[in-house]
């Protein structure tokens, strides 16, 4: 099934004659692509490359053999977003993410949204990602989600919907800078014919939103490290980049231990204090002696300095229950009873497969709805109805009949589409958009922009990087 | 800094300098095959004194039957049953290098992440005689590029000087470890068999230490096997001497002390060990067991090494 033409970024709605007006945020870019020569694309293009190759920026793909290190391929054609637009994304990611944190400290303490019928209780206290162990004590400041990647869509001039709450170890913001850091090398006069919001300090943001929620037993300099799974991790790169911007140690578990629930890492002038862990570790990693007993990449004893209150692990324990897409169908009801405001992002629809009703429209229309996984992430275990074949709709079908609560669906929403180089030219690829909201003690830090993913593929609409999805500059146009 | 830090700076120098050793050893002994037998070629097993001095025999035993030029070249070159052939060196080396990506310079990260990409054009497939010899070249530049650009580019902290001591430690255990494999050939009692057999083994350990123009330099007089041991062992200009890598060491673990505000065994065990040398006397070892006194200081060697593990690297 054809969808109908998408938004388009630069051109607007439905198709416009060749040279027919563009958006005003994209005036100068687009007078830029006309008069550019081919050949100086590719000549950027190809400058560009070698500038990630040489910086080092990889990402490992799980499940591929020869490519233990590949480059997400990069489009020198930036995305561009008006004040206004930025304006209202981000005031509803901050309602939002208040919201997430609310929610969190809700049903790990007093539980009021489930005695008041908000979500139902199995939901929350059935979902593999509710840990128990949180509550039995505070976390630092009541804040769960520190940093969180909201995925963003847009369908039409004023359609924005959030498609997914990443709260637990969101990725991807090392590309977004770099990204800039590569356009502002290639295209200098670009950004003297626009006013850019620049992002660059997003690590002194993320640095003062990690100490801002020390815990009370630090001290005034607390101790901030990056925890990180180790070199084989698909996202390493980005964890020995953000510590190097961050000036903070790259720790892996066994360079931390516990002693009378203080966690310490070990240094050549022997062991020292840490306060803040910024951890890339999933929760089941952690602590061999709470969660997986065979894990390696955790630090026994973590947790029970963590109830204690002598380190705040960022994000906190427990969060996973926000990713989680079932979840995310009750979050228009979550952001009005805890901040008593209208949501100002709205959600995709979604159809709960564990409701009847839905799950009997879901198995019917199969072939129009895009169907997830409710912990699925990286755009794994997802059927997109109306590109797949009869026989993988079949199958899915039947993964589904067998368990329904493991799944949601939505409509095939038509993603809005950006100008992008590809082998042919420049034609309109399908974009989202990841800004990254940080969740201090102090104040929510939001740098304008974030990382726009792309689906390289024609027609494509998954733009996962793991699924062969590329990335882009994201522009935020300041006056 | 971090000690996992520290210790992949160590273990990243320790292989880069390893692997350059395990080249000049098959370099040289590719010469020494190359002789007419009377000249010490072919006669004498060049490949299995290779073998020893730089490899694990008893894991070379478990993949092939017998010692020769192919076997050993491959074990010592390519084999990833080897821990310290080339080519586990420098993928050991990038590992370490890997996982400190920004405590590196990106010279360094170049040298050793350039070094892991193109290993790949030399593996897999059968090498000829010219080929390899120029993979042997090619290995001696990747380590010079290595130092050289951790000399030239890093910051003078910890982080440089736990470089050094990787290095240092690495360079002592290998040139004693060549020591210990031939000391045979140096002593007095081969000297009577005399003439040029004797003369070609001698210039090969030289070569194997790239110190065969330096030896004219420092003594003017054509090879006495007395003089190769004293080179090796004592003298200070020589940069792969016993004695050179000792102060190296002694230096570097001063600087370590002096800016943590701490001395500790390791510091105490190089300064004996600098004292082990400096109260020795070549002429004394020659009469009284070479064999000894080289095992003897890889030993304490190995002890400092580990001392230094304990103190910083764990």
């Amino acid at each position: 099934m054809a969808l109908a033409k998408a938004f388009d970024e630069m051109t607007g709605p439905g198709d416009l004659p060749a040279g027919g007006p563009v958006r005003d945020a994209y005036d100068t870019l687009k007078a830029w692509l006309d008069k550019t020569p081919p050949e100086h694309f590719n000549t950027r293009r190809s400058q560009a490359e070698m500038l990630f190759r040489r910086i080092g920026i990889t990402f490992a793909v799980y499940g591929s053999n020869d490519s233990t290190e590949r480059l997400i391929p990069f489009d020198i054609i930036p995305r561009v977003l008006t004040k206004p637009e930025w304006d209202f994304l981000e005031r509803g990611l901050k309602q939002r993410v208040t919201a997430l944190n609310m929610f969190l400290n809700d049903i790990y303490g007093a539980e009021e949204c489930i005695k008041a019928g908000v979500i139902p209780a199995d939901l929350v206290y059935r979902n593999q990602h509710y840990q128990m162990e949180m509550r039995s004590f505070r976390v630092p400041h009541d804040l769960y989600v520190h940093i969180a990647g909201i995925d963003i869509v847009r369908t039409g001039e004023k359609d924005f919907f959030v498609l997914e709450d990443n709260a637990r170890t969101p990725s991807g913001v090392s590309y977004m800078l770099e990204n800039r850091e590569v356009m502002l090398r290639l295209f200098p006069e670009l950004f003297s014919r626009h006013r850019v919001a620049p992002v660059e300090n997003y690590p002194d943001a993320l640095l003062a939103t990690l100490r801002s929620l020390a815990p009370q037993s630090a001290s005034r300099d607390p101790t901030v490290v990056l925890l990180t799974p180790g070199r084989y991790n698909s996202a390493f790169y980005e964890h020995s980049f953000l510590a190097d911007k961050l000036g903070v140690e790259l720790v892996e578990a066994g360079d931390l231990f516990t002693k009378d629930d203080v966690v310490y890492m070990r240094t050549t002038e022997g062991p020292r204090r840490v306060d803040v862990i910024y951890r890339r570790l999933d929760d089941a990693f952690l602590d061999p002696l709470v969660f997986r007993p065979d894990s390696v990449l955790g630090v026994p004893g973590l947790m029970n300095a963590y109830e204690r209150g002598n380190v705040t692990l960022s994000n906190a324990v427990g969060t996973g229950i926000s990713d989680d897409k079932a979840v995310y169908s009750y979050m228009p009801e979550i952001v009005k009873f805890f901040t008593g405001e209208e949501p100002i992002l709205h959600n995709v629809p979604t159809y709960r497969c564990r409701e009847k009703e839905s799950f009997s429209y879901v198995m019917d229309n199969l072939k129009d709805l895009v169907v997830k996984e409710v912990n699925g992430s990286g755009g794994y275990g997802m059927l997109v109805g109306p590109h797949a074949t009869r026989r993988e709709i079949e199958e899915f079908g039947k993964r589904l009949r067998h368990a329904p609560d493991g799944f949601i669906a939505q409509p095939t929403l038509s993603l809005s589409t950006c100008p992008t180089f590809v082998a042919s030219g420049v034609a309109p690829r399908h974009v989202d958009l990841r800004p990254f909201v940080l969740a201090g003690a102090d104040e929510i830090r939001i740098v304008p922009g974030g990382l726009t993913r792309v689906a390289l593929k024609e027609g494509s609409l998954v733009v996962n990087s793991s699924q062969g999805g590329g990335t882009k500059d994201t522009w935020v146009l300041d006056a | 800094m971090l000690s996992r830090t520290a210790d992949n700076l160590y273990w990243l120098s320790r292989y880069a300098e390893r692997a350059d050793f395990v080249a000049r050893i098959l370099d040289a002994a590719h010469r020494l095959a190359a002789l007419p037998s009377s000249y010490g070629g072919r006669a004498s097993n060049e490949w299995a004194s290779a073998l020893e001095s730089t490899g694990d025999t008893d894991e070379f035993k478990k993949h092939y039957d017998a010692v020769n030029e192919h076997t050993v070249c491959d074990f010592l070159a390519f084999s990833r049953h080897n821990p310290s052939s080339i080519r586990s060196c420098i993928e050991t080396a990038r590992e370490n290098a890997r996982s400190i990506r920004t405590a590196l310079t990106t010279e360094m990260w170049d040298a050793i992440n350039g070094a892991w990409l193109e290993l790949r054009s030399y593996e897999g497939r059968e090498l000829s005689r010219d080929e390899f010899s120029q993979f042997l070249d090619w290995v001696k530049q990747v380590s010079l590029a290595f130092d050289g650009s951790a000399y030239r580019t890093m910051l003078r902290n910890d982080g440089y000087w736990f470089t050094r001591l990787g290095m240092a430690i690495e360079r002592a255990d290998n040139t004693a470890r060549i020591l210990d494999v031939k000391y045979q050939i140096l002593l007095p009692a081969s000297e009577k068999v005399g003439g040029s057999l004797d003369y070609f083994q001698w210039t090969t350990i030289l070569r194997e230490v790239s110190a065969f123009n330096a030896y004219h330099w420092v003594y003017r007089e054509s090879i006495k096997p007395v003089l190769v041991a004293d080179l090796l062992i004592f003298n200070r200009q020589m940069p792969r001497s016993l004695t050179n890598c000792v102060g190296i060491l002694m230096e570097h673990l001063d600087l370590i002390a002096d800016s943590y505000g701490r001395r500790g065994e390791s510091q105490r065990l190089a300064s004996n060990l600098r004292s082990y040398l400096h109260n020795a006397d070549i002429d004394r070892i020659f009469a009284s067991g070479l064999h000894e006194f080289i095992e003897a200081f890889i030993g304490e060697n190995n002890k400092l090494g580990a001392a230094i593990s304990d103190q910083y690297l764990v």
